[in-house]
């Protein structure tokens, strides 16, 4: 019954440091609990009974690390998650970023790319589409795969539709898309200006610079020095005055960089460069 | 002064729990020196100001819903967040998981008990009350594991007894009282 019984912290550290060598992904930096967990789920989705077991497994069967890196990075995502966010990206930030002339845009730690599309529908309504240029990037090989086909579950489109609703969409959200039996594209027009790409934020690095950086719900799983570091990644990847934004649980508070930001909305977690 | 017996008390909770849990945390001292952990499933129609209706029920300035990586500190009363999980990490500080949710809950009563069994061990004080379903049972068995004390509602005095008897059900070493006993049992142990 005690799932997390099976595999003990000295055991996980010692898978991590196999996975580094053998696949070069370093999980050493993620947050011990959430990792405990996740990889516990999977040693019993796998019939893994103890650490040995899985080790072998990893270490012998590329699919079956394919498998454990979609089970340990979380992939949750949704389409407007979080209605306030996306109601004052709409009224503080899309209003200076009509100011530029080329807007460059990173979504880091993309997911299956729902929340990629869901500022495409908001740069489109606000008619900065095609004068922007986003890059969406993960460490996860088959959320890009998904990201990049447009495809979504069908599933939870009321939902979706009530979260854009909320966030001050006044259009017809079924117009985004179009619906085939249990799945929905998003229309390949608002998808038009994405490079979907793979970027490790614990080993890659500044790739270009950007005026606008979203990283929400990826850094709640690294300790605090790796996230000091992808902080610090952000800030260089930053024009001056550029914004960050975090998901609505995490902050720049006890960070290195809490300096060099500030708060421009508190509880969406928008912040700011200050040079 | 003397030494508490525990460094935490988590308290996990859904249907019929919020009246209790406010039975429970008036009755302690006024400064009390350790954190107090809240995991309570929250009703549809009880949205996020829980933690505002909380402090304002207990005459306190803040209850508060911790962010990633914030510091555990004594003598505040904490409130997992709606939509995550809420675990701590070795070296005391609160971490948040956005992960699906478990038995149908997130935060997940189960996910946070077991996490903070495991940093404070022996010192872990659980306390699971009245729900209507089984979260908490597992974790309060990794409390009982890793040497804590777990305290569940007896079910005749919860409002949905469902959850308290789950977690007897697995764990019979468990203490069952009364929300009038654990009053008088937190008053024995905590000190200021
Ligand atoms: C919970 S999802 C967040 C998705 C989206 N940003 C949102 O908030 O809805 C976390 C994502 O972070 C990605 N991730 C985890 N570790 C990463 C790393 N080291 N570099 C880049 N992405 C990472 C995972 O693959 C996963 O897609």
């Amino acid at each position: 019954m005690d799932e997390n019984n099976s595999i003990h912290i000295k055991e996980l550290d010692e898978i991590l440091q196999m996975l580094l060598h053998r696949y070069g992904y370093d999980f050493s930096n993620y947050t011990k609990a959430s990792l405990l967990r996740r990889v516990n789920r999977f040693a019993k989705e796998t019939d893994s009974a103890t650490a040995y077991d899985l080790k072998y497994k990893l270490l012998n069967s590329e699919p079956i690390f394919q498998l454990f890196l979609q089970e340990v990075t979380v992939n949750v995502t949704e389409l407007f998650r979080d209605p306030a966010y996306y109601k004052s990206l709409r009224e503080k930030v899309l209003p200076v970023l009509a100011s530029y002339p080329i807007i460059k845009i990173w979504h880091a730690g993309c997911s299956t790319g729902e929340e990629v599309f869901s500022m495409c529908i908001m740069l489109h309504e606000a008619g900065l589409l095609k004068r922007a240029r986003i890059y969406a990037t993960d460490i996860n090989p088959a959320n890009l795969e998904k990201a990049r086909s447009g495809i979504i579950p069908l599933a939870h489109m009321k939902e979706y539709t009530t979260n854009y609703l909320k966030s001050g969409g006044k259009n017809d959200f079924a117009d985004y898309y179009s619906a085939r039996y249990d799945h929905a594209i998003i229309n390949e027009e608002l998808r038009s200006q994405v490079i979907f790409s793979q970027h490790n934020l614990v080993s890659d690095n500044v790739f270009n610079e950007f005026q606008f950086i979203s990283c929400r719900n990826v850094m709640i799983y690294f300790d605090k020095q790796l996230q000091d570091r992808v902080l610090q990644l952000f800030y260089d990847s930053l024009s001056s005055l550029g914004f960050l934004t975090l998901g609505l649980k995490e902050t720049l508070l006890f960070s290195v960089v809490k300096d060099k930001f500030n708060n421009i909305h508190k509880t969406t977690k928008i912040y700011r460069r200050k040079d | 002064m003397e030494k508490n017996k525990f460094d935490i008390i988590t308290i996990g909770g859904s249907a019929g729990s919020i009246g209790v849990a406010l039975i429970l945390l008036k009755s302690l001292p006024e400064h009390f020196q350790i954190p107090i952990v809240l995991i309570i499933h929250r009703m549809k129609n009880i949205t996020s100001q829980l933690n505002k209706l909380l402090a304002k029920e207990l005459g306190i300035k803040e209850v508060v819903e911790p962010e990633d990586k914030e510091p555990i500190r004594a003598g505040i009363i904490y409130l997992a967040a709606q939509n995550y999980h809420l675990l701590v990490e070795q070296g005391n500080t609160f971490s948040l998981d956005y992960s699906e949710p478990v038995n149908f809950s997130r935060p997940s009563i189960d996910v946070s008990f077991e996490s903070i069994a495991r940093v404070y061990k022996h010192k872990t004080l659980a306390i699971l009350l009245s729900g209507a379903n089984k979260d908490g049972a597992a974790g309060l068995g990794r409390v009982i594991g890793e040497g804590g004390t777990a305290i569940v509602q007896s079910p005749e005095t919860a409002e949905y007894p469902a959850m308290p008897k789950a977690a007897i059900d697995i764990n019979p070493s468990v203490l069952i009282q009364s929300p009038e006993q654990t009053v008088h049992y937190l008053l024995n142990q905590i000190t200021t």
